[in-house]
């Protein structure tokens, strides 16, 4: 098999990510119900909700970015709050970026490079070859490289980050809607990655809300709204009786 | 002009030239930090709470260290800081507001503590400072500010950075962020409680904010906020010192004006200005 996203694998054995009966609140509220969920590298999954049905509320509890009530998150039987070594990769939505930031597109995905460099080390040439291609495969090199983050449009912010979380070469890439913003060429072009991602053994997780172009980019989906309501492969889950248990369910019970 | 002369050849005259540069400098390379973190409000507001701090240890112990001041700004700063959180998080009241609450009442009631402690000139140089009595000892403090500084953000400048540009994504990839945070947080006390000598309670933050706006104003490198804000920062304090000593004005507001006046001339001729580009709209 083949060994790209740098780790081996034990006799052909798939890394595991699984999620243990997860419940996360905010202030006194649960907004995550029991969530179990198990995902292997190779697969695209998608999480798929209502607003509100807690699906970047999940991503971030993989993360570790909000505190977890009760259940816990293992990565190949580790903790995942524990894989803070670049195994992960994190596209949230970007609420929280000063877009005044004095800093090119290929600044931007140069930090992707972290988890490589650390504080010290120098920017090296296999450094700079996984920004380039990850510049080319979202389609960000040549002049819109030499950008200000500022001047980008919207989707094109959405591809800088793209490609800086491609960059970063993680083992998961845990992606809260990645196709906001993109024009129909660049979602195809962003469909292809997402499974070339796959195929190179990553683990790909991403919330996502177009229905229609679910089981082509998609292995698998989790329909969930606060807790989970269906979990499988594409044909199996997405029928139109999961679709409505989880769309009409009163988001505020 | 002999008198001047006369007055640059003194020996305190040259100290403050000295301090002059290096608290411009500190102060105008953390300022490309302040800048990036969006935090002008919130230091606005620790700078005016270390006056209350510092004058606490001052009638508690009865002198003046640089080690009490640290300590009294920083109990201070936290009081207010975690104070304007609590009032902010249990009510409607937003943090600004919060915030301007308790700094506009720290400053007024360290300047009522001040009476204790301080009558005539000196209480002058405590409001608006006093860089011209800077003595031997305290330009060894500035000069291991400035190293610390310097030392400290060019070997951490990248997870600096990543913090600052994206905290989650950061921690995500592991940068220990909260950690990041307690260093900028140190370095910016540490570059106040330089300026608090220079300027004094009321106009320290004018020092740790101006120079990096200045350098936003023509750069797009995220380094060159740094470096070029800590030229800019000592160019327009000892250009200042000079200035005062030729003109007979105070020092500390005059190291302001100078960075206000610089802010000026950056906003109108820069690239990045909004000035400019809304010239350049209208005429096309």
């Amino acid at each position: 098999m083949s060994n790209s996203c740098g780790h081996s694998h034990n006799d052909g054995e798939k890394h595991t990510l699984s999620v243990n009966n997860l419940s996360v609140a905010y202030r006194k509220e649960l907004v995550l119900k029991d969530i179990s969920l198990e995902a292997q590298c190779g697969r695209c999954l998608a999480l798929v909700g209502p607003n509100g049905a807690g699906k970047s509320t999940l991503l971030k509890a993989i993360c570790g970015l909000v505190k977890r009530r009760s259940g816990n998150i293992l990565w190949s039987g580790k903790d995942a709050l524990k894989c803070r070594d670049g195994e992960f990769a994190y596209l949230p939505q970007h609420d929280e970026v000063n877009w005044d930031f004095p800093i090119s597109v290929r600044g931007v995905v140069e930090m992707g490079r972290y988890p490589q460099l650390g504080a010290m080390k120098k920017f090296g040439e296999s450094d700079r070859v996984a920004v380039q291609q990850a510049l080319e495969l979202m389609e960000m090199d040549g002049e819109l490289a030499r950008r200000q983050i500022s001047e980008l449009s919207g989707g094109q912010k959405q591809r800088a980050f793209i490609a800086r979380a491609v960059a970063q070469q993680a083992h998961v890439l845990l992606l809260d809607e990645p196709f906001t913003g993109l024009d129909h060429d660049h979602s195809a072009n962003l469909a292809r990655l997402l499974r070339r991602l796959a195929s190179e053994d990553r683990l790909v997780l991403a919330s996502h809300h177009d229905l229609g172009t679910l089981s082509e980019i998609f292995d698998d989906v989790m329909i969930m709204n606060q807790e989970v309501i269906a979990s499988g492969t594409c044909s199996e889950v997405v029928t139109k009786e999961n679709l409505g248990s989880a769309f009409t369910h009163n988001v505020n019970e | 002009m002999s008198e001047i002369l006369d007055i640059i050849s003194m020996p305190f005259f040259k100290r403050a030239l000295v301090a002059a540069a290096l608290i411009g400098f500190t102060n105008g390379f953390v300022s490309g930090f302040v800048l990036l973190r969006r935090s002008a409000l919130s230091l606005s507001a620790l700078s005016h709470t270390m006056l209350p701090g510092i004058v606490s240890v001052v009638l508690i112990t009865g002198v003046l260290t640089q080690l009490g001041a640290f300590v009294g700004s920083m109990i201070a700063a936290l009081i207010v800081g975690l104070a304007s959180i609590m009032v902010s998080r249990g009510s409607k009241i937003p943090q600004g507001t919060a915030l301007a609450i308790f700094y506009t009442t720290a400053i007024a009631l360290g300047r009522i503590m001040l009476e204790y402690v301080a009558t005539g000139e000196d209480l002058e140089s405590w409001l608006f400072g006093s860089i011209l009595s800077v003595g031997d000892s305290d330009l060894y403090v500035f000069f291991g500010i400035a190293g610390i500084t310097l030392l400290g953000s060019t070997l951490f400048m990248r997870p600096i950075l990543l913090t600052l540009f994206e905290p989650s994504v950061a921690v995500v990839q592991g940068v220990p962020v909260r950690l990041v945070n307690y260093f900028l947080f140190t370095l910016m006390v540490m570059a106040l409680m330089a300026s608090f000598q220079a300027v004094g309670a009321v106009l320290s933050i004018g020092l740790l904010v101006v120079p990096g706006a200045i350098m936003a104003m023509f750069t797009n490198r995220t380094r060159w906020l740094f470096w070029g804000g800590g030229l800019v920062g000592a160019t327009g304090g000892v250009t200042a010192v000079l200035l005062s000593v030729i003109f007979n004005i105070p020092t500390g507001p005059a190291i302001v004006v100078v960075l206000g006046g610089l802010f000026l001339i950056a906003y109108i001729t820069g690239p990045n200005s909004g000035f400019r580009r809304s010239l350049t709209v209208k005429s096309t």
